[in-house]
């Protein structure tokens, strides 16, 4: 493996990577993350009666 | 419009959800074969281009004018493209987000079902590839070709039970199951368990090719840190002499723009339905963000690090250059996994991991159209889903029926997975830029974001991104229309095949024009209140 592999290995799984933590904890800062955006009864299929 | 709307249940569960849809076999098979035909590392460069420039923008496009076609009460792609466009017009162009997701599920729940068939083959040892290692290529092909019944058509009607027609109609319940306990309790709940399960296989994969080392001492060459410089050294296409070359080569960046088309599941109609059932403080560009970043993740971390990696290792260079998705998965890696020590249960793992990545794929097509029938026939949601059952399963069977040499899948693929993609995608940037309005636009994806959308957006999603669209179909239509018509005249599989996309399609403008009616008749369509008022 050349030293440019090696650079464009880890440039481009460091860059995906260090964008995937940014977003993941940004998203999981946020208190709501893991709760019901909207009430159970909002959550309930339309065709319960079909 | 009175029903209670479905929504999603966390938002962890909808990027999930987004993510899992996007993440498919290409992110494994396609994106590595991809990047070592062109220029290896040095086709990341046009790769992030088109993530930046092309994908991202379109993807946030995309869940903007969702959220907004939900937030007046629709959630099909011609119902929202009806009200964002306020022309009847574009309600018809609308249903090229139906017959993308319906066409390419018909197919694709059956290379999901290869998956699925591979797993059970590996886990029992019904995958048997002889002691002769001379042989090992011959025989996986002879076996995909038995498998999927590529050499010859009529694959159910040779008299007996065949066993990738049953795993086909186990996974097609399965799928319809999901689906029909609705967004929340099937798609985003399976999508919970499912997006991590395959990491957590992708990782246990990872962990062993990168240990692999060197295999056989008596060809030192060929080990792990080569395979590594086989995927990702720079290097010239078509033998130039500096890497620098790749950059200049256009097909080098149709292919990165296509990889990342492909990858994000931009243009397929999903992203907009899924979008629809959030609420106008919901997030967008965030949520948008994070679903591509994790499909990233897939791509290049781990698919980018082992499939060919994996093939050089045992195969050397003729093995890694194998890189079309079907002669790589279902070739190339069959054999692989016989050499390499603890085969089966690493083989069971990969091929279990990418029928995780097609299923989550696969349900994300089908909720489109389900909602598409709902809101257009007003019918309830056991009645949509019987009714999409009956026209993808007759679909399926058709592919499964003309199996020979998989012509009506591939033909299938380049036409709707290949180029109709990159039309509605052209649509969906000119709707959005230049009918919607990129400001107003802007303002309604910036309610309740909590990222900043960069400056430049604006600016790519007006200009940049349809002049790359466009660019891409008219050069597809310089170089390879004529030849794809005279296929279609020539080859009577094709013309079926043809023929087929043609009814769909006729079929779903019909429920469009029926849909259209009804919501006009309701007022509660942007369209019918114009023409009302007028």
């Amino acid at each position: 493996m050349t030293t440019g592999g090696w650079i464009f290995m880890i440039a481009s799984i460091g860059f995906v990577v260090g964008l995937v933590a940014f977003c993941f904890a940004k998203v999981l800062a946020q208190p709501s993350a893991t709760e019901h955006m909207h009430g159970p009864l909002d959550i309930d299929t339309r065709d319960t009666g079909t | 419009m009175s029903k209670p709307k479905e929504q999603w249940g966390t938002r962890i569960g909808m990027i999930l959800a987004v993510a899992g849809s996007a993440v498919g076999l290409g992110n494994f098979l396609r994106f590595p074969g991809n990047a070592a035909a062109n220029g290896g590392g040095a086709f990341m460069i046009p790769y992030f281009c088109a993530l930046l420039f092309l994908g991202i923008p379109i993807c946030w496009a995309e869940w903007t004018m969702g959220k907004y076609g939900g937030m007046k009460g629709f959630n099909s792609c011609p119902a929202i493209f009806g009200v964002l466009g306020r022309r009847a017009a574009w309600r018809y162009l609308g249903v090229l987000g139906l017959i993308i997701p319906i066409i390419i599920y018909m197919y694709y729940v059956l290379v999901e079902s290869w998956c699925l068939g591979y797993a059970i083959s590996f886990l029992t040892g019904w995958i048997d590839l002889g002691d002769d290692k001379s042989q090992y290529a011959a025989q996986s092909v002879e076996y995909f070709n038995n498998f999927v019944g590529a050499n010859q058509d009529g694959l159910m009607l040779d008299g007996r039970i065949h066993i990738s027609v049953v795993v086909w109609m186990i996974v097609f319940a399965v799928n319809f199951y999901f689906i029909f306990r609705g967004l929340s309790k099937g798609i985003e709940k399976f999508c919970t368990y499912a997006v991590p399960a395959m990491a957590l296989c992708a990782f246990v994969v990872l962990a062993r090719v990168l240990t692999l080392g060197t295999p056989d001492p008596s060809a030192p060459n060929l080990n792990v840190i080569n395979g590594l410089g086989f995927m990702w050294n720079p290097k010239p296409v078509d033998g130039e002499a500096s890497w620098l070359s790749a950059l200049l080569e256009p097909k080098v960046w149709m292919a990165a723009a296509g990889q990342i088309f492909f990858s994000l599941s931009v243009g397929f109609g999903v992203i907009v339905n899924y979008a629809s059932y959030l609420r106008r403080k919901d997030d967008v560009v965030l949520s948008g963000l994070t679903a591509s970043a994790t499909n990233e993740f897939f791509e290049v971390c781990l698919g980018g690090l082992i499939t060919i990696p994996a093939a050089f290792v045992f195969l050397g260079v003729a093995g890694a250059s194998q890189t079309g998705t079907f002669s790589l998965g279902f070739h190339t890696l069959p054999v692989v996994f016989e050499y390499m020590p603890a085969g089966r249960f690493f083989g069971f793992l990969w091929f279990f991991m990418l029928f995780l990545a097609a299923i989550t794929s696969s349900l994300s097509m089908l909720q489109p159209a389900i909602a598409f029938l709902e809101e257009s026939l007003g019918i309830g949601r056991r009645a949509s889903v019987t009714l999409l059952g009956l026209l993808t399963g007759l679909g399926s069977l058709f592919v499964i029926f003309f199996s020979k040499d998989l012509k009506a899948l591939v033909f299938l693929d380049d036409t709707v997975g290949t180029i109709i993609i990159v039309v509605l995608a052209a649509v969906q940037t000119i709707l959005f830029g230049w009918v919607f309005g990129v400001e107003r636009g802007i303002a309604f994806a910036s309610d309740g974001a909590q990222l900043k959308l960069p400056s430049f957006f604006g600016f790519v999603i007006k200009y940049v991104t349809p002049a790359y669209l466009f660019f891409m179909l008219g050069s597809w239509c310089y170089k390879d229309l004529p030849g794809y018509f005279r296929k279609v005249q020539e080859d009577q599989v094709i013309f079926l095949s043809f023929c087929m996309i043609i009814v769909v399609t006729v079929f779903l403008l019909i429920l469009i024009h029926i849909g259209g009616r009804k919501w006009q008749a309701e007022r509660v369509d942007a369209v019918g209140t114009q023409e009302a008022s007028r």
